[in-house]
């Protein structure tokens, strides 16, 4: 349809599909999932899944809401703060009697609030996400911490607790996974299928711009950052049941392995690009890898340094790519300024 | 046109490095661990222990599970340490599956938290691999034994003995703590205070203060103690932040000498107050000998020897026998007096 106006769209849809980041992201789990199978024992298991989804699920639903708002150019730093801050209010309002539903939906509340706060200062006030959200991750687990102290609350009833670990039949994908698809779902229609969503791009290649197009920029990050926080604080609250402990420390620095999980994933870091199905591979990938690393025995040190090398790498190609092809235009078109492909905004 | 082509050319040679970069990153760790993979087949038979401390690249933990690895090869077992790099509970869960999938016989740990790695060492038990925990327990039903490395009687007895020792048993003392609600250092201070009356009664306890266990808090605090008590003769600091910050202060004061100075302390933080003579001797359990201990319960369990019952007993090498207590606790015994004839020999 497009393929005439824009050249990046000049290929079908198949091939641009197979030649995109996210395709990338994607064929490198499975290359290192098969690599796994047949190369490292137990690696094979069932329990293998069962163990990388229930250790990443945090990460999966954080990274969900994370990725629309850095696609605004936006950041949420205070994303951890809000999970320790959800787990240290589930676990005292249990501790003094009130219920578990209860307890979560005040979490909820609390969560939508923490969110509320960061978008208002960063919509409405005007404020850089980055300065506003440094300064509620101290702000929140502060509070978090200072909520329970040292304590850990752990006296949840265990129907509860059982639930965060149970598995569907045999598959060994454990239940949680269905919370995250269906708002894998609700987040990919909403980012990929709707106006809404097209205003998330449109701020993060350029804010001005998508005001005069009609976006209602301040409501739109607002809303993100609020999504963020509800995502979070519900995140907070499986991470207590999975663990049965509420502490204020729960998940201290998460809010890196999420965004480190969301650029992997082939999301901007300046805004406009990015595919939440990136992002989830993006997540499954660090995954896969420390899993099969950590099965090896390979120390977390060496882990960590191959997660940070990938994510380097991956960041770099995108640059080199677009630096690539904006040379190409130029020589191509001779002296003609420059063209971007609409593919790849350079930065 | 020709631009386009180039550029999914590029894209695609990109995809294609990246995954080299990938499997040739793999392909190293398969050269590394196939011996490995050839081991894990066997941890079935073979006794293989897995050591998991608070996190990594901790000098106390680097020390006992120098102890641990120790018992292991003298016992023909294969030993590993794996762990977080932070201390948190939720990064530990991770490497408990990891080690509950490759049978391990047992995991050695220091747990991070009561309760939260609870469920994945219940399971880890349910596939055969034994618990032990060390230096930090879980909820008793989570393990199959805990080394203690310490009473709380024989810490606050070694402290109160070896001050009333050093200022001639008469005397004003005062207490340099953490933080005034640390729940291990009021049960301390508590257990001192006994001591005190019943076997010291002319040894006085005049003040105790909290530094926090923050060093220049716990400096300053030192400062104002030996200024509101002018007749002070010796001061007790059971934290190893407060024990070091009291010896900085009284290493360079005129007191230096004359007021004693002994708590909990490590030998790496106090070696130069022992040396210069500003402590004569301070008390801590041997992180090696404690790994050393938890490696022989972890083999004996293993290998069926014991089952961690109270009343339960067995030989852990060079340490001699131990029994197993009530609770399935191992104590390793009183803590280790550290002084100038034997600092040296140790480095944590």
């Amino acid at each position: 349809m497009s393929e005439k106006t824009y050249p990046a769209y000049a290929h079908p849809l198949w091939r641009r599909l197979l030649l995109s980041r996210e395709a990338a992201v994607i064929a490198l789990v499975v290359i290192i999932s098969m690599w796994g199978y047949s190369n490292i024992p137990y690696f094979g298991d069932t329990l293998t899944l069962t163990y990388l989804l229930l250790d990443m699920t945090t990460i999966l639903l954080i990274a969900l809401p994370m990725t629309l708002v850095i696609i605004t150019g936006e950041i949420d730093l205070s994303v951890a703060s809000v999970v320790g801050l959800s787990s240290a209010l589930v676990g005292l309002l249990h501790e003094h009697g009130l219920g578990m539903a209860a307890s979560c939906l005040a979490a909820l509340v609390v969560g939508l609030v923490c969110g509320a706060f960061n978008g208002f200062l960063v919509a409405y006030v005007g404020l850089p996400s980055l300065a506003v959200t440094i300064g509620t991750l101290a702000l929140y687990r502060g509070i978090a911490v200072g909520l329970l102290g040292t304590t850990a609350v752990t006296d949840f009833p265990t129907g509860w607790t059982d639930q965060a670990a149970t598995i569907i039949g045999a598959t060994g994908i454990p239940t949680v996974m269905i919370l995250f698809l269906v708002l894998a779902v609700v987040f990919i229609l909403l980012l990929h299928f709707s106006p809404f969503g097209r205003g998330i791009y449109d701020i993060g290649l350029s804010s001005e711009a998508a005001q005069f197009s009609g976006v209602d920029v301040k409501r739109t990050k607002l809303l993100l950052f609020v999504f963020t926080g509800v995502v979070s604080a519900l995140a907070g609250i499986y991470f207590t049941l999975r663990y049965g402990s509420a502490r204020g420390d729960n998940a201290t620095g998460l809010e890196l392995q999420v965004i480190a999980a969301v650029l992997l994933g082939g999301v901007s870091i300046f805004g406009g690009r990015g595919k939440l199905p990136g992002v989830i591979a993006g997540v499954l990938l660090i995954g896969v890898i420390s899993s099969a690393l950590r099965l090896e025995g390979v120390t977390v040190n060496v882990i960590n340094i191959i997660i940070g090398l990938l994510l380097v790498l991956s960041v770099l190609s995108t640059s080199v790519l677009a630096w690539v092809s904006d040379v190409a235009a130029r020589r191509s078109r001779g002296k003609a300024p420059s063209q971007t492909p609409a593919g790849v905004a350079s930065q | 046109m020709p631009t386009l082509t180039r550029r999914s050319a590029m894209v695609a040679a990109a995809g294609v490095s990246v995954a080299l970069a990938l499997t040739g990153c793999s392909k190293a760790s398969t050269d590394s661990g196939s011996s490995g993979s050839g081991s894990a087949t066997n941890a079935a038979k073979a006794l293989n222990i897995v050591f998991i401390p608070k996190n990594l690249g901790n000098p106390y933990f680097d020390a006992s599970d120098a102890g641990g690895k120790k018992a292991v090869e003298a016992l023909g077992g294969t030993y590993s340490q794996v762990g977080p790099q932070t201390a948190s509970p939720d990064a530990q869960v991770q490497y408990i599956n990891t080690a509950a999938q490759q049978h391990a016989s047992a995991i050695v740990i220091s747990a991070n938290d009561p309760k939260a790695i609870g469920s994945a060492l219940t399971q880890a038990k349910q596939s055969g691999t034994k618990v032990v925990t060390f230096d930090s327990d879980t909820d008793p039903q989570y393990r199959d034994i805990f080394v203690n490395q310490a009473s709380p009687d024989g810490i606050a007895k070694a402290q109160v003995d070896g001050i009333a020792k050093q200022i001639g048993d008469s005397g004003e003392i005062a207490i340099l703590s953490a933080a005034a609600n640390a729940t291990n250092q009021n049960a301390w201070i508590a257990l001192m205070k006994e001591d005190l009356t019943k076997d010291h009664p002319n040894v006085k306890l005049v003040d105790t203060v909290y530094g926090n266990d923050d060093d220049q808090t716990s400096f300053d605090k030192t400062a104002a103690l030996l200024q509101t008590h002018p007749n002070l003769k010796g001061i007790i600091s059971p934290t190893t932040v407060g024990i070091a910050a009291a010896a900085r202060y009284l290493s360079t004061s005129k007191e230096k000498g004359k007021v004693a100075l002994t708590g909990l302390g490590t030998p790496n933080q106090m070696r130069k107050y022992v040396k210069d003579g500003t402590v004569k001797e301070f008390y801590l359990w041997n992180p090696t000998d404690l790994g050393y201990l938890a490696a022989y319960a972890a083999a004996a369990l293993a290998k069926g020897e014991i089952t961690g019952k109270e009343g339960d007993s067995f030989t852990a090498g060079t340490l001699g026998d131990y029994k197993v207590g009530a609770d399935g606790v191992v104590l390793l015994g009183d803590p280790t007096a550290f002084n100038a004839a034997n600092i040296d020999k140790f480095d944590f």
